[in-house]
């Protein structure tokens, strides 16, 4: 039976490993190689590395670090953060990274989804959304990693979910950016609406304090995984021990 | 003991090298047939599309050299999926090393398409040289839209809406559906018992 993932998600500025609370203030909690490794041996099934600031200053990541990643774990790992064209994306996917995710630039040029999908494969490519309720509908917003350049966009979440599949994503993370950071439980709600809009895999992230939280995700979004930073990066609490409670609570977890 | 590991150019063969690399197994790179003098196995990795991918290995003579080599060769995802007669992804013919056809998962009821993440190893047959140490449960790290039936190649299956060939072989000619180079400390164990094949 296919397991439940666990996924740290790493926020990458100037190549150290940041955590801000609803995409804000951002503080160093360490190396990325260093908790890479650390996550990879604690039990994580996968990692996800944003590079936070890319977007936002048009760069993009560098594929320097993402082959020291490549080189030192082995699970799988996906790299987002400004991958703007089928060269960018190819550059960090040679360095090692098993899959890329596209957020703003996406929202900018969908094509870059289609494009991305034809040349290395559905599997490879990640549809990143971040996703705030206003007037009661969700809608996607973009530029995040810099808080004088994040605005909305018309599109509604659902929508742009269903979109992407269309053009070739072959998994969605959703963020939902009110429960970012606060630890306060992901957004079931929003999960679930996403979950019966999405055919490909559908990885929760935004909100995660308590085990608990991981289990309402899987049991009553029925995501596939379930990303969080803080509480790994603050260790509010272990991989293993989260995994342990999962198991136990009848969720299906790679042990 | 060498490994060749096939760079057809278009897949990543990166993370293989570097599980090759943590693994302490000895590889060269190689991109044509006659470079493969001092290996005495081969690696065929493999991401991207059925149809661009058997262009390029044509393009080098893979197809034709493949066909006549006698070293122990181990198919990795799309490259496990290469070995068969043909793929209903694209359509493509494929090299023809075992007998049997590339369909495409079922987009059943439930399931999310495509297969990815971690799923176990069931039925694995006890004379299986690459799950040596590997018990039946195992779990193993994949990602797929396309498989090989269960069939009589196949050595181990993973159930996800259809019984998968998770792994395969015949004679010399072996593959895994999975990413051993992603798969943890029992992807390790895969890859160091092909070296010990």
């Amino acid at each position: 039976m296919l397991a439940r993932r666990i996924i740290p998600c790493l926020d990458v500025r100037d190549g150290r490993v940041v955590k801000g609370v609803k995409f804000r203030n951002h503080e160093d909690v360490g190396g990325i190689v260093e908790l890479a490794r650390r996550y990879a041996r604690e039990g994580a099934d996968e990692l996800v590395f944003y590079d936070i600031t890319a977007s936002a200053r048009g760069a993009t990541v560098e594929p320097e670090w993402v082959s020291a990643v490549a080189r030192e774990i082995d699970i799988p790992f996906c790299v987002a953060g400004g991958i703007r064209s089928v060269d960018d994306a190819r550059a960090r996917l040679f360095a090692g990274a098993d899959k890329i995710s596209v957020n703003s630039p996406a929202l900018e040029n969908p094509g870059l989804i289609d494009a991305l999908a034809r040349e290395f494969g559905c599997q490879c490519v990640v549809l990143g959304v971040d996703s705030r309720l206003i007037a009661g509908q969700w809608r996607v917003h973009q530029f995040t990693g810099d808080p004088d350049k994040t605005r909305t966009v018309e599109r509604r979440t659902l929508d742009w979910i269903a979109e992407g599949i269309d053009r070739g994503a072959g998994e969605v993370v959703l963020n939902c950016m009110d429960m970012d950071g606060v630890r306060d439980g992901y957004d079931i709600e929003q999960l679930a609406a996403a979950r019966a809009a999405c055919s490909t895999p559908l990885i929760a992230s935004g909100g995660a304090g308590r085990k608990e939280h991981f289990k309402s995700a899987f049991e009553l979004a029925n995501v596939d995984g379930a990303l969080a930073a803080s509480v790994f990066h603050k260790r509010v609490m272990e991989i293993g021990e989260l995994k342990a409670y999962l198991g136990a609570e009848g969720i299906r977890v790679r042990s | 003991m060498t490994i060749g590991l096939i760079d057809t150019g278009c897949a990543n063969i990166a993370s293989v090298r570097f599980a090759l690399e943590r693994a302490g197994l000895n590889h060269v790179v190689v991109r044509d047939a006659d470079e493969t003098g001092d290996c005495d196995r081969l690696i065929l990795p493999g991401v991207g599309a059925a149809g661009p991918a058997m262009d390029r290995l044509r393009a080098r003579g893979w197809d034709v050299s493949l066909r006549i080599d006698g070293r122990p060769l181990l198919g990795i995802c799309l490259g496990m999926q290469l070995l068969f007669e043909t793929s209903d992804e694209g359509n493509a013919a494929c090299l023809e090393l075992l007998p049997g056809q590339v369909r495409q998962l079922p987009r059943t009821d439930g399931l999310v398409w495509p297969h990815m993440g971690w799923n176990t190893l069931e039925a694995p047959a006890a004379d299986e040289p690459l799950l040596r140490g590997i018990p039946a449960g195992t779990h193993v790290y994949f990602v797929h839209g396309f498989y090989v039936p269960a069939g009589a190649v196949t050595r181990a299956q993973c159930d996800y809406g259809a019984a998968i060939s998770a792994i395969v072989r015949r004679e010399h000619v072996s593959g895994c559906q999975f990413h051993p180079e992603r798969s943890g400390l029992a992807g390790a164990r895969i890859l160091s018992n092909f070296a010990s094949i």
